[in-house]
């Protein structure tokens, strides 16, 4: 008798990567990614507006300005001339920082991964907002945290819950939200809401974690100051270019205040050394001037347009019991629907109907969400997110059919 | 000879059947066969088969349309000889509702079962009729989808209130749901192989987490396999027999696989067949076959004797 190891290393591999395992849900993806199927799962950026005249432009420019520098390794921090270039971007959505007080990062998910190396240690209570980015649930979990979940509603997250807990004597590493039309809820933290969470935190000696890839972004209203500028010492704030420029570069970057900095210097250099010279000089060229200006207004022009496309299409289909949200910018619109809907269940017969979705599970620590999901109207045109969202809508009434004739 | 792997296709399966067709893929070119894959995702199957015309198909194709029959009847059509069983039998195989009832006519044991249709609950009221379900089935049980692959849309019972949800579930990859009696025992598969069937070793399985299911297939160590599978003498003998008269009994060709269980008693219960069995690293199939001291490279060969002998 033998027995078969499929991995003959399976005894050896750390505790962490225990949660890493194949999932029903990736296995319709594959099905999802054909041309047919309306995709409203992926958050990808819709890159196809982005002139490339304008890109080849700054790259001819890098190489032939500084092209031996571009080719060769660079500090772990990151260029300063990008660095530099990057504060005055922050200070469009009027946060203010020091050269000195960033690092580049491999786009802001390296960010997010060298925050939870720095700050968790195995079974340290961290807290998030719920929904919650689930690339940042990925990065932490590598880090074996245990989670506090706060719940979010039209305001963004709901801070008396944080103060609760506070009450109670739990002291979280950090807190983490992404509160300009987050991922995947589409909502805005509220300008009250900064204010009491920056103060809470500051009171708690708990630092926030905000993650803003997508302020840049807004449709319509004023901007709301970030959390950054309401306690420059307390908030170690994310960026990224991927949303406003290109995701290809992996460019992103953290600002905080030094001592935070260094370490996470140095935890990038352990990781990867430093960045890629050419990508963060290309970057850099292309938000010198105005031409980003531009592209950027086009691409929020485009963006404004498929939400309303989704909104008004969402407003038209979905059955009576479902609830959304309306967000002011970025990519998501976050759909909760009545408790007996299986989203992840439901998967199968969407894609069979040729449109996709991320279920709401994938963006709770603890299998929450099973009656919600994300809709992403960053990518298919107008008229695709129209007939994707009337399959779903359809598809919602026929569940709702069956459930009823199962007795529900 | 020029050998078209069919893998790949439009169904959850997708990943796991490329995987599949690739590892064929390197066998048949150890054996010296000018083999090439062919997804009917990426291109129309027709014209890809025109452009570059095999002697032969092997199938590496999972889920709806790899196995269903619907393949099968159109290479049928084009004349072109291809691995394993034919397009009736396939969709006989493919089919939980047709396949036990076919088995349970042959004399196999299959788990006690009962169907919920998605146009009963619809047209019918049908699902004024779960609690009698229920009452014969038993609990716990397991809800299936009646035309699917790789445990997808399946979802243990152990209270009647959980049915619903886990039809509805079922129902989402397929029109009918198969409600079975949850069989307490050992996990077993039996591989068989060549144009007379023979048994392979079964493989027993481990799953770490008591389930089978999707994540336990595909994630290396989520499950422990042996083989031969760890059961007394007779139960394994009995195992096999039973096997090999299901394999009969839907008149598979050529490769398959018998996913069973054996009670305590030592009883085989078969639970499905499969015309298009995996054969990725992870699968049982290839297991089967090194436990017999054969390669990949042997059973893909095994394969296609068995399929020439017929054409």
């Amino acid at each position: 008798m033998a027995e078969f190891s499929i991995d003959r290393f399976v005894d050896r591999y750390a505790r962490r990567t225990q949660g890493m395992s194949a999932s029903e849900v990736r296995a319709l993806f594959a099905v999802a990614s054909r041309p047919e199927v309306v995709s409203l799962a992926g958050g990808m950026p819709f890159v196809q507006a982005l002139p490339s005249e304008d890109v080849l432009e700054v790259v001819r420019q890098v190489l032939d300005e500084h092209g031996s520098l571009a080719l060769q390794y660079g500090g772990g921090q990151g260029h300063v001339a990008l660095r530099e270039r990057l504060t005055t971007l922050m200070l469009e959505e009027g946060v203010a920082g020091d050269p000195e007080d960033m690092v580049i990062t491999t786009g802001a998910q390296q960010a997010l991964d060298l925050v939870g190396k720095i700050f968790i240690d195995p079974g340290d209570l961290i807290a998030v907002e719920a929904p919650a980015y689930v690339g940042a649930l990925t990065a932490f979990s590598a880090y074996e945290p245990r989670y506090l979940q706060i719940d979010l509603d039209d305001e963004g997250m709901n801070v008396d819950q944080l103060e609760e807990a506070f009450v109670r004597g739990e002291r979280p590493k950090f807190v983490y939200t992404c509160p300009n039309f987050g991922n995947p809820a589409g909502v805005t933290l509220s300008y009250a809401r900064r204010q009491r969470l920056a103060s809470l935190c500051r009171e708690a000696g708990v630092p926030i974690v905000e993650d803003n890839p997508y302020g840049m972004l807004r449709f319509e209203g004023e901007a709301i100051p970030a959390l950054r500028t309401l306690d420059p010492d307390n908030v170690i704030y994310l960026g990224t270019v991927s949303k406003v420029f290109s995701p290809g570069v992996r460019v992103g970057w953290a600002l905080a205040e030094q001592s935070v900095i260094q370490r996470l210097v140095l935890a990038k250099e352990a990781a990867d050394l430093c960045g890629s010279s050419f990508n963060m000089l290309v970057t850099e060229r292309y938000f010198a001037g105005d031409r980003w200006r531009v592209n950027l207004a086009t691409l929020v022009d485009t963006y404004r347009a498929r939400r309303d496309a989704m909104l008004e299409a969402i407003g038209e289909t979905f059955p009576d019991g479902a609830k959304w949200t309306n967000p002011a910018g970025g990519f998501y619109v976050w759909v909760t629907l009545p408790g007996w809907v299986d989203t992840r269940a439901m998967l199968a017969a969407a894609v069979e109907r040729r449109v996709a979705y991320v279920p709401g599970t994938a963006f709770y620590p603890d299998g929450r969400g099973t009656n919600q999901m994300r809709l992403a109207f960053c990518y298919p045109t107008e008229e695709r997110i129209r007939d994707g969202v009337a399959r779903l809508g359809a598809l919602l009434a026929d569940e709702g059919q069956l459930y009823r004739s199962l007795g529900g | 000879m020029r050998i078209g792997v069919l893998a790949g296709g439009r169904t959850p399966e997708r990943d796991v059947s490329l995987r599949s067709g690739h590892r064929v893929m390197t066998s048949l070119s150890e054996l010296g066969h000018d083999a090439w894959l062919l997804d009917p995702a990426d291109a129309p199957l027709v014209e890809g088969l025109r452009a570059r015309r095999p002697d032969l198909c092997y199938l590496a194709l999972h889920g709806k349309e790899g196995e269903d029959g619907t393949v099968q009847r159109l290479l049928h059509l084009l004349d072109l000889p291809f691995t394993g069983t034919a397009a009736f039998e396939c969709e006989i195989a493919f089919d939980k509702v047709l396949a036990k009832d076919a088995l349970r006519r042959a004399g196999v044991d299959t788990p006690v079962w009962a169907v919920v249709e998605d146009s009963a609950l619809r047209d019918l009221g049908a699902g004024a009729a779960l609690d009698r379900i229920v009452d014969r089935v038993g609990l716990p049980c397991v809800v299936k989808p009646s035309r699917s692959g790789s445990a997808l849309g399946v979802t243990f019972v152990e209270h009647a209130t959980q049915l619903p949800a886990a039809v509805m579930a079922a129902l989402s990859f397929s029109g009918a749901a198969v409600v079975e009696r949850k069989v307490e025992g050992t996990e077993v598969a039996v591989g068989l192989v060549g144009a007379e069937l023979e048994a392979l070793p079964a493989v027993e399985i481990v799953p770490k987490n008591g389930a089978y299911d999707y994540a336990a297939r595909y994630t290396a160590g989520a499950t422990e396999y042996f083989s031969p599978a760890r059961l007394p003498g007779d139960a394994a003998a009995e195992m096999t027999e039973v096997a090999s008269r299901a394999a009969h009994a839907l008149r598979l060709r050529d490769v398959t696989r018998v996913d069973a269980l054996v009670d305590a008693d030592g009883r085989p219960w078969v639970l499905e067949v499969n015309v298009s069995p995996g054969m990725t690293e992870t699968s049982l199939l290839p297991m089967a076959a090194h436990a017999a001291g054969m390669s990949l490279a042997d059973l893909c060969d095994r394969v296609l004797r068995s399929t020439l002998a017929r054409s």
